[in-house]
């Protein structure tokens, strides 16, 4: 079958661009410019621990044999030790990674759900106040980095407004529940805790969207405009005729096709919503991988950098497979036209 | 919908007398006349949507005020390392309209002073990047199917396989942070896309008959791919590089905001919305007048960037 074919090869790509990648964030971390050891140490340490690190690390070796050990470490799932927490890096990501994929994930809800219901909005209330605010909502929204929408919600929430907690992930005095998948909503669900659960959800909520909202305002505007587009087709006004009620049509007839578009591009952006959360996690203070990521930057912590970039490629590589894979199921066309 | 009619028929209207000029139905004269024809039917499509026009003003306005910045600033001293503790944080007043920082300095002079940063930062990303990614988008798509597409294209997409910011960011972090090293960090990210984009472009006239019929009279490989090839390309180029203006100044903005562009006291963006979320919310115009220039400038250059598009575009689809 065309499909699976078709899937093999996604995922043979995949492996070659995540090898590339390999290649390209270990020249990033290990031949830029600059003392490997005494970036990852500070120039205050001793020559004495700066040689042991060398050692340890292999930095005597030639550049292929150093990316070697690191790729094999990475293969057993050993990214080094983190010079800023001092543990194994792999210990600190499995720790920040959950934070992170539960504000993604709720994101990512809100951007479907809210994206949706306003393009449908704008495009059922045509030329209307209502039309005009979600257009210009949709150019702001374009326009903010995501550290401005942080900072000012942050404002509007933590200091004029404060009807909902914004930092953090869970209020202080309740101690996180049993990890079980590392998602505080779920975990506290599970072990049946619900003043847990709700006080994690609220804490969810302004982060969630204060990082879906740009991508939010772009896709409102292709659902509308593909709507809009869609609205004067023949097959609704035979609908209709038929006497089908004006809501189904809308939501049933209408909707479906009108949506294709703004998938693919929703794929695109979920995916880049991870990279997107590195200021937003610093901003309110929410203990994912991003803001590791960012720490470690800061501090130059070469390993924690790498292992970073390389599960970030990783995620974002799988989210865009996924994605063609739901544009596809979506869209009879492709669909049929794979399985043919 | 009585005003929409309204505007519809105003925009009908306004066609039309624009039809009724049309050059068939004048005699061209000259060379001269041919061009300033040309001139304004772009300006026509360009204008049709009042947004571009917005966006154009802004524009305008943001580089003469960059330019201009040393004249026009009530505080031109204030962009440096100054400090005047004695005015420092007040509130918009009419000695100081957007207020002043924690050093006493004008936060409007130094607003218009990092003008300067973000539009050097776009010209120059754009300047090493553009190139770069076009030669070899059209390098990959003449060569289509020989190893040299396979290399190229892989490599672009090993680079758009990770969010652009996440990348810049690191290459950014491992440098020594300032101004060049941030404008480097973004380069790098920038250049696939535009490989991407021209490649496209570059294989779908491939095989059109003036390429073949170029290649049959001998045509040097380096004529076909700059005089026959490129010539295709350079309407969606441009228009990628007039929204692109507004991504590299929001980028740049960001690495600042984190403290890996511009270093103080030199002024940027990022920098200001950063120091000033440490005095939120009490003296919250630190934050809120850096956030809304990033948000005015940003919108400026992607309406104007929409603007390029239309005029650029062959077909009238994109009016709505």
């Amino acid at each position: 079958m065309n499909f699976k074919r078709y899937l093999l090869r996604r995922l043979l790509l995949a492996l070659v661009v995540l090898f590339g990648l390999s290649i390209v964030i270990f020249s990033i971390s290990r031949i830029m410019p600059g003392d490997v050891a005494t970036m990852a140490l500070g120039s205050t340490a001793t020559e004495e621990a700066k040689e042991t690190y060398r050692i340890a690390n292999h930095l005597y070796d030639s550049k292929p044999q150093q990316y070697l050990y690191w790729i094999t470490g990475v293969f057993q799932g050993d990214f080094g030790t983190s010079t800023s927490t001092n543990r194994p890096v792999i210990t600190d990501i499995s720790e920040f990674l959950p934070a992170t994929l539960e504000l993604v994930v709720m994101a990512a809800v809100i951007l479907v759900l809210l994206s949706i219901l306003l393009g449908v909005l704008a495009a059922k209330y045509r030329d209307t106040v209502v039309d005009g605010i979600v257009r210009v909502l949709s150019y702001i929204g374009v326009a903010m980095p995501s550290f401005v929408i942080a900072t000012l919600l942050v404002l509007l929430f933590g200091h004029v407004w404060q009807v909902i907690p914004v930092l953090g992930r869970l209020s202080y005095g309740l101690v996180p529940p049993e990890t079980i998948t590392g998602f505080y909503t779920i975990d506290a669900l599970l072990a049946g805790n619900f003043a847990v659960f709700w006080d994690a959800f609220l804490h969810l909520l302004v982060p969630a969207f204060a990082l879906a909202l740009g991508g939010l305002c772009q896709e409102a505007r292709i659902v509308r405009n593909s709507m809009t587009e869609n609205a004067g087709k023949d097959y609704l006004s035979a609908l209709r005729g038929y006497g089908v009620p004006e809501g189904k049509i809308l939501r049933k007839y209408q909707l479906k096709p009108s949506l294709i578009p703004a998938v693919s591009c929703m794929g695109m952006d979920i995916a880049s919503l991870m990279g997107n959360a590195f200021l937003i996690e610093t901003i309110f203070n929410w203990p994912g991988i991003s803001r590791y990521g960012l720490t470690s930057m800061l501090s130059k912590d070469l390993n924690a950098i790498a292992a970073v970039l390389l599960i970030f490629g990783a995620i974002f590589v799988f989210v865009n497979i996924v994605v063609d894979l739901i544009v596809a199921c979506l869209d009879p066309r492709i669909r049929l036209g794979g399985a043919k | 919908m009585a005003v929409s009619a309204r505007k519809r028929e105003k925009e009908l209207r306004r066609a039309l007398a624009f039809e009724a000029k049309r050059p068939e139905t004048r005699t061209i004269s000259s060379m001269q006349e041919m061009r300033k024809e040309n001139l304004k039917k772009a300006w026509y499509r360009f204008s049709r949507n009042k947004m571009s026009v917005v966006g154009l003003v802004v524009v305008i306005l943001v580089i003469l005020a960059a330019i201009l910045a040393p004249y026009i600033t009530p505080y031109p001293e204030h962009a440096g390392a100054f400090t005047d503790f004695a005015n420092s944080t007040k509130a918009p007043c009419a000695e100081y309209l957007f207020g002043t920082d924690n050093m006493g300095r004008d936060i409007l002079t130094r607003i218009i002073f990092s003008f300067q940063g973000a539009l050097k930062m776009a010209v120059l990303v754009l300047i090493i990047a553009v190139p770069v990614g076009t030669c070899l988008g059209l390098l990959a798509g003449y060569m289509n199917g020989t190893w040299v597409d396979t290399v190229i294209m892989r490599v672009a997409d090993i680079f758009l396989s990770v969010p652009a910011l996440l990348l810049a960011l690191a290459v950014a972090s491992i440098l020594e942070p300032n101004l060049t090293n941030s404008m480097l960090a973004i380069t790098i990210m920038w250049w696939p896309w535009y490989t991407r984009l021209v490649y496209g472009v570059a294989t779908s006239c491939k095989n059109e008959y003036y390429v073949v019929s170029a290649q049959l009279t001998g045509a040097s490989k380096s004529h076909i791919i700059f005089k026959e090839i490129l010539p295709n390309c350079l309407s969606p180029i441009l228009t990628k590089m007039s929204l692109d203006v507004g991504w590299v100044i929001l980028m740049g903005a960001t690495l600042s905001y984190v403290g890996l562009g511009e270093q103080p006291p030199i002024p940027s963006l990022g920098q200001m919305v950063s120091d000033g979320a440490r005095y939120m919310p009490d003296k919250w115009w630190m934050t809120i007048f850096p956030c809304l220039a990033i948000i005015v400038i940003i919108m400026g250059f992607n309406f104007m960037g929409d603007g390029i598009g239309d005029m650029l575009s062959k077909g009238d689809s994109k009016y709505e």
